[in-house]
């Protein structure tokens, strides 16, 4: 499904991914962990396609296609969804307004018939269900003053209704109450299927409790340095990253 | 994420619209020659077969005018206006006399109004709605004129009130606005060739929305429109009004005047959304764009409220104010005005509290792109007979690129310490960051500056009537994003 190769990227004038290799299949979930700046964002949106972050060297596959070739809202239409690490407000647009044109325009990109407000309600009630979010939260404008966790909720929301075929969620975990994180990971665990895969970022363990990981990567300057199943991440939790970086170095 | 501080050139270029209005009709005029003097405005008020009352008092704001000079300000840039090179009367030639029904008029001013996307017929039959239409400078339809008629509502252009209704024109006109007022108010005092009346009588709600659409078509001719809207008593009356002028080389004037008079617990709704041309993007031709809009609450626990959405016009100079004279009573201003390329608009609003317990609020959204210049200045002014008087001024301006600029000049004269006076600005930039976030939900870049620029403006939006908010928010689109071929 994605296929990374040698990816040398810039963050602004900064060089944050330094030959990077990443290969996800489909159905496969992957999670990916590292110290504080060492580009696991970086690496995120690039892949989103986002403005200010230039590709100086490698490549990148998805779905037999050069992904960087894309502006980034094909890329979404094609099925790329980037959960954010800091979403973003967007005062006065409606949540649910905003969720209807992204889907619309990802069904009008698949030859699919738009959906009418009736369908549309009725598909994001199941999924805020789901999220166990409350109805008051589509009427609202874009995270306008949501809280840090109500905005991870929501993010999970939008793929739920958007049915991706590559997640990436960036810390999504994080800023979540004990309670919230099990509602989140049920709602990321019901998406899992044959056909979609799903990167994770994350700095926890716990979420990989409840969302069980096919592999574990290290992202150490702008490199994996280290992939492994999910007890690399146990073994992270408790000796941290310096043993890796080292077993790297030598 | 850090947001890019540089230009986004695709911005850019949806931002670079083509305005879509531009075309003419071509329809023979019985136009004067161009140039102002006595036997100008005698021949206008003649060719009106106006009373002696409406002719003196176009001369006396004739000889005012002679001895005004005109105004000059700090954020305009100007190009000096000839006042001899314009043509101050300009008619489309009725088939045979005025068209009595829709039918009787000419099938090519239907045809402009189509292309406006104002098919009379259709909002006739659909909204509800009754149109005065404007072309140039003489009223060419009137729908549902029965309707009002049976409420006790006047709903005609200025001429056929001057004709019909002389007692109530010469007792409100200039009430609110003195012919002495400003240059552009005196010259409109002088020369004025059409509008619209509205009257509603006491305790009448009036059944429909009133609507007015204005256009200026023929070449280096001045319009200088009228409007006058008296409500009396406990009465209620909601008038919309639409410009739109097709495309101009020369810098056309229009220095309109609109009058509203609220007596003892009437409210008065007024919106407008402005497409003038603006000028092409290196900032020629375009609509110089003076009003003078006032709106009085005479009476106690009366309310006027302004709603504009002004998104054409080179240069967009306009207050629409409120005297609140009556105890109790509501001033409200909303307002979204758009400056892209090289446009400059200079909006705002006066709040004049007078009665006691007057309250007024304000609400202003700049969106400058291009190279365009907003500017928002406004007044508020409580007398000292204005005790517990209430101000709230929320002015908001967004940045599209770094060549545009906005500019906010909040006066505030407090002649009471039991006024309040609150004013809240903000200046933003429209974000890489929330930009990105559409596009990576799979929405375009035209789509999400759009939803971006309406979520900014929703606040005002909301006060527009139904019909009127769709077509705000299609304009916005159409001069912040360009339609694509
Ligand atoms: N636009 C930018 N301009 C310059 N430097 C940037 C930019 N964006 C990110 N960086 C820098 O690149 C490095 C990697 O940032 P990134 O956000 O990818 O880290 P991260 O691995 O996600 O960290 P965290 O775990 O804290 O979220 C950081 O040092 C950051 O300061
Ligand atoms: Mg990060």
């Amino acid at each position: 499904m994605l296929t990374i190769k040698n990816l040398h990227a810039l963050a602004g004038e900064k060089q944050v991914l330094k030959g990077l290799d990443l290969e996800v299949g489909a159905g496969e979930v992957h999670a990916i962990m590292g110290p504080n700046g060492s580009g696991k964002s970086t690496l995120a949106q690039v892949l989103a396609g986002r403005e200010g972050y230039s590709v100086t060297d490698g490549s990148v596959t998805y779905k037999g296609k050069d992904l960087l070739a894309l502006p980034p809202e094909e890329r979404a239409r094609e099925g790329v969804f980037l959960a954010f690490q800091y979403p973003v407000e967007i005062p006065g647009v409606n949540n649910v307004y905003l969720l209807k044109a992204g889907l619309n325009a990802i069904r009008k990109h698949r030859g699919e018939s738009e959906m009418d407000a009736f369908e549309f309600l009725t598909l994001v009630r199941e999924k805020m269900n789901l999220m166990q979010m409350d109805e008051s939260f589509l009427n609202r404008g874009v995270n306008e003053g949501f809280s840090g966790g109500e905005k991870k909720r929501n993010e999970i929301l939008q793929m739920a209704v958007l049915e991706p075929a590559l997640a990436l969620l960036d810390e999504t975990d994080s800023g979540l109450d004990i309670d919230a994180l099990r509602v989140v990971a049920n709602g990321v665990n019901s998406l899992r299927r044959q056909d979609r895969a799903i990167v994770m970022v994350t700095h926890y363990q716990r979420l990989l409790d409840y969302i069980e990981p096919d592999k574990v990567h290290v992202l150490s300057d702008g490199k994996i340095i280290k992939s492994g199943d999910k007890s690399l991440a146990l073994e992270l939790e408790k000796r941290g990253y310096d043993w890796v970086k080292q077993e790297a170095a030598a | 994420m850090a947001s890019n501080p540089q230009t986004d050139p695709t911005l850019e270029a949806l931002v670079a619209q083509k305005y879509r209005h531009g075309f003419v009709t071509d329809i023979e005029s019985d136009t004067v020659p161009p140039g102002l003097d006595e036997d100008v405005i005698t021949f206008i008020s003649r060719k009106k077969g106006e009373p002696q009352f409406m002719l003196d008092w176009r001369l006396r704001s004739y000889r005012h005018w002679l001895t005004m000079k005109e105004p000059h300000w700090a954020h305009l840039r100007i190009q000096p206006i000839d006042y001899q090179s314009i043509s101050y009367y300009s008619a489309p030639k009725p088939k045979a006399d005025a068209p009595k029904s829709l039918e009787e008029v000419d099938p090519k001013l239907l045809e402009t109004y189509d292309k406006l996307g104002i098919p009379l017929h259709e909002r006739a039959r659909l909204a509800g709605v009754a149109v005065d239409a404007v072309f140039d400078s003489v009223s060419v339809a009137t729908t549902f004129k029965e309707r009002l008629h049976k409420a006790g509502v006047i709903f005609c252009s200025f001429s056929e009130a001057v004709q019909k209704y002389p007692e109530l024109v010469e007792k409100y006109l200039g009430s609110v606005v003195p012919y002495t007022d400003n240059y552009f108010a005196t010259l409109n005092s002088a020369v004025f060739t059409d509008g619209s009346f509205v009257f509603v009588p006491k305790g009448v709600r009036c059944p429909m929305e009133l609507s007015t659409y204005f256009r200026i078509n023929a070449a280096k001719t001045g319009q200088f429109e009228r409007t006058l809207i008296v409500a009396e008593e406990g009465s209620h009356v909601s008038y919309l009004e639409g410009c739109t002028a097709p495309m101009r080389d020369e810098n056309q004037l229009h220095a309109a005047v609109v009058e509203l008079i609220a007596l003892e617990g009437a409210q008065i709704k007024y919106s407008t959304v402005q497409n003038w041309y603006p000028g092409d993007e290196n900032g020629v031709g375009g609509i110089y764009n003076f009003v003078t809009k006032r709106g009085e609450c005479r009476g106690a626990n009366s309310k006027i409220s302004w709603t504009q959405v002004e998104t054409g016009s080179a240069i967009t100079w306009k207050y629409p104010s409120c005297i609140l004279t009556g105890d109790n009573s509501v001033g409200e201003f909303y307002s979204v005005a758009v400056a892209n390329n090289y446009q400059q608009a200079d909006t705002g609003t006066k709040m004049i509290h007078i009665g006691k317990n007057t309250r007024s609020t304000i609400v202003s959204k700049g969106i400058s792109a291009g190279h365009g210049q907003n500017a928002y200045r406004g007044l508020v002014k409580v007398l000292p007979s204005a005790i517990n008087a209430r101000n709230f001024t929320q002015c908001d301006s967004l940045l599209m690129g770094d060549k545009c600029g906005a500019h906010t000049f909040p006066y505030m004269e407090v002649r009471t310490p039991t006024a309040s006076v609150e004013h809240e600005a903000t200046t933003s930039k429209i974000g890489d960051d929330q930009l990105f976030y559409c596009l990576s939900r799979g929405i375009s870049e035209e789509d999400a500056v759009n939803m971006i620029v309406n979520g900014f403006c929703k606040a005002v939006f909301k006060e527009l009537p139904m019909e009127f908010a769709v077509e705000a928010q299609n304009l916005l689109a159409v001069s912040l994003e360009g339609s694509v071929g």
